[in-house]
């Protein structure tokens, strides 16, 4: 197993929070190699922000995503900055409002996690933890209990229900996706 | 060897390998990318009955590491281009008055404040050459979070050796890359300290070269002896004398560079039968590691040596190698530093050709891969 995952966002969306989440759940829960790489600007917000993570089964040698499997884009302005180095068949998962470039199609998902976070969750900041459930419903991986526990350790525990929902919120948004396209 | 599974920066493992290896003292600027060494430290050395010390500046922080490193604890500082500059004048200073003292530079694009968030690599000649006047550092390049941690712990090992600054050159991506790491207990790390006077402190000479290369070492508060920038002689007060002032810069470069054996670490794959010989370090080296890899998965012959000594440079070892090959490769974050530095040591025995970029991007293994196919 080797899979590159690239997440883009513009600072202070969550992005590479989301990349040490997914890569914590691929290391504690899943007993795979793991590395997350960072990669921001020095404005603390606003600027195109990345992490790619890489998971092998054997030790991870260069720790930036050369043929990229899966790619969230948070943000237009970062896709169209980080949307290199991508495989044939890579899945890209987006927000759709915030991606008015991005057209669904067999590959592409787009689900409006700000407007969920926001409307739905009433808490803007969970947007990408209804990602990171957006990226388990497309890909299956990782197991969905090994992401929800890496979630779990990374969040305030006064804030543990209201990811786990945020989470299920994600999960949920694809699978209507993907019975609307069935 | 007992290891432990643990999830940590490159960073985080500069802190968590200097507290193994005894270092009891930090004082720094915080600067990105290496602000999370010290933030690491901040919290670790209280635990061990450490000090921490955030100071006004980069030169500041520097004479306090050494000023902790005469006073008897294995000190530390971490930082960034920007601040590497200001501190070459202190590391002089540490080195003239042979204080063992580790200098971390986590390397961001520049020069000047640069591209505060991207790699570089583009001091390499600073961290050999900055301070003025003929000395001798050491200069470590370590690439994965594993040699990261045992690097970090071998500088402290080498800088109490020889009594002499040594320099962790780390880059950005190497700094903040996050991963799964197997980690030695404590118990199973070889740990150095400075050699120790066995003489009363009234007759104790901070620089007797009677004893060797490196003098013992007496801490300040137990062995109170003078330390200047000035040339001086074993007792550490000032000298014009040309013949002291000769033996004293020749045996400070003498520790290193009559050290060489023991200091020269590298790592290689398939440098046996290597045809294309790639030189690189830090990320980049990473970067190559998986090229060497790939080229040998399409039948080249590529082979590479990532030195984690970059200082002194592992010139006998270059040449060997490039002397069975039919071309080098050199890739480094920077317009040409290192590869004059390797074309040196090959001394036109083979050609040699850059993978050289300066953009605050790093250079990745399909450009490396690229490269060796051209010069097959």
């Amino acid at each position: 197993m080797h899979l590159e995952y690239r997440f883009a966002g513009v600072g202070g969306q969550g992005a590479i929070l989301a990349g040490v989440i997914f890569a914590n759940a691929m290391i504690k829960y899943e007993g795979k190699h793991a590395v997350q790489s960072p990669s921001y600007t020095a404005a603390v917000r606003g600027g195109p922000t990345k992490v790619d993570v890489i998971v092998d089964d054997e030790p991870i040698i260069f720790p930036r995503a050369t043929n990229i499997n899966v790619m969230l884009s948070f943000h237009e302005k970062s896709f169209h900055a980080f949307a290199v180095n991508l495989a044939d068949d890579v899945i890209i998962v987006a927000d759709t409002d915030l991606n008015p470039g991005l057209k669904p199609d067999e590959r592409t998902y787009l689900i409006p996690f700000y407007r969920i976070a926001k409307e739905v969750m009433g808490k803007v900041q969970v947007a990408n933890v209804i990602a990171l459930g957006a990226i388990y419903a497309v890909t299956g991986i990782p197991k969905e209990e090994s992401l929800r526990q890496a979630i779990k350790d990374r969040v305030p525990p006064a804030f543990v229900d209201l990811n786990m929902k945020a989470f299920d919120e994600g999960v949920k948004r694809i699978e209507e996706l993907l019975k609307k396209g069935g | 060897m007992a290891k432990r599974l643990e999830v940590m920066s490159g960073n985080e493992a500069v802190a968590r390998a200097a507290i193994a290896a005894g270092c009891r003292f930090y004082a720094g600027y915080p600067i990105t990318p290496s602000s999370e060494i010290a933030e690491k430290m901040a919290e670790l050395l209280p635990k061990v009955d450490g000090k921490f010390i955030q100071m006004e500046d980069e030169i500041a922080s520097m004479a306090a590491a050494t000023g902790a490193s005469l006073a008897g604890l294995k000190s530390m500082t971490a930082t960034s281009g920007p601040g590497f500059s200001l501190k070459q004048e202190n590391l002089g200073f540490a080195s003239m008055v042979e204080a063992p003292v580790v200098i971390v530079d986590v390397m961001r694009g520049g020069p000047s404040t640069g591209l505060p968030t991207f790699p570089a690599q583009g001091d390499v000649m600073q961290a050999i050459w900055g301070t003025h006047g003929d000395h001798a550092v050491v200069v470590l390049t370590p690439g994965t979070l594993e040699e990261v941690y045992l690097e970090t712990v071998r500088a402290f090992n080498i800088a109490e050796k020889l009594r002499t600054p040594v320099v962790l050159l780390l880059d950005e991506i190497i700094g903040h890359m996050t991963g799964d790491v197997m980690i030695p207990d404590d118990s199973e790390l070889e740990i150095i300290d400075r050699p120790k006077p066995t003489v009363p402190p009234e007759e104790y000479l901070p620089y007797d070269d009677s004893y060797g290369d490196v003098p013992p070492m007496g801490s300040y508060f137990e062995y109170p002896f003078h330390t200047t920038g000035l040339h001086h002689d074993k007792t550490g007060f000032p000298t014009t004398n040309p013949v002291k002032c000769g033996a004293l810069i020749e045996r400070m470069l003498r520790k290193v560079f009559g050290n060489r054996e023991w200091l020269e670490k590298n790592v290689e794959h398939y440098t046996e039968d290597a045809e294309i010989l790639v030189f690189a370090f830090g990320s980049t080296g990473l970067a190559a590691e998986v090229a060497v890899k790939w080229a040998r998965e399409q039948g080249i012959k590529a082979g590479l040596l990532r030195p984690l000594t970059l200082w002194p440079f592992p010139e006998k070892r270059v040449y060997d190698l490039a002397e069975k090959a039919k071309a080098v490769v050199v890739a480094e974050m920077n317009l040409g530093m290192m590869i004059r530095e390797v074309e040196r040591a090959v001394r036109g025995v083979t050609p040699v050709y850059g993978v050289l970029k300066a953009n605050g991007q790093p250079i990745e293994p399909p450009e490396i891969l690229a490269k060796i196919k051209e010069v097959a």
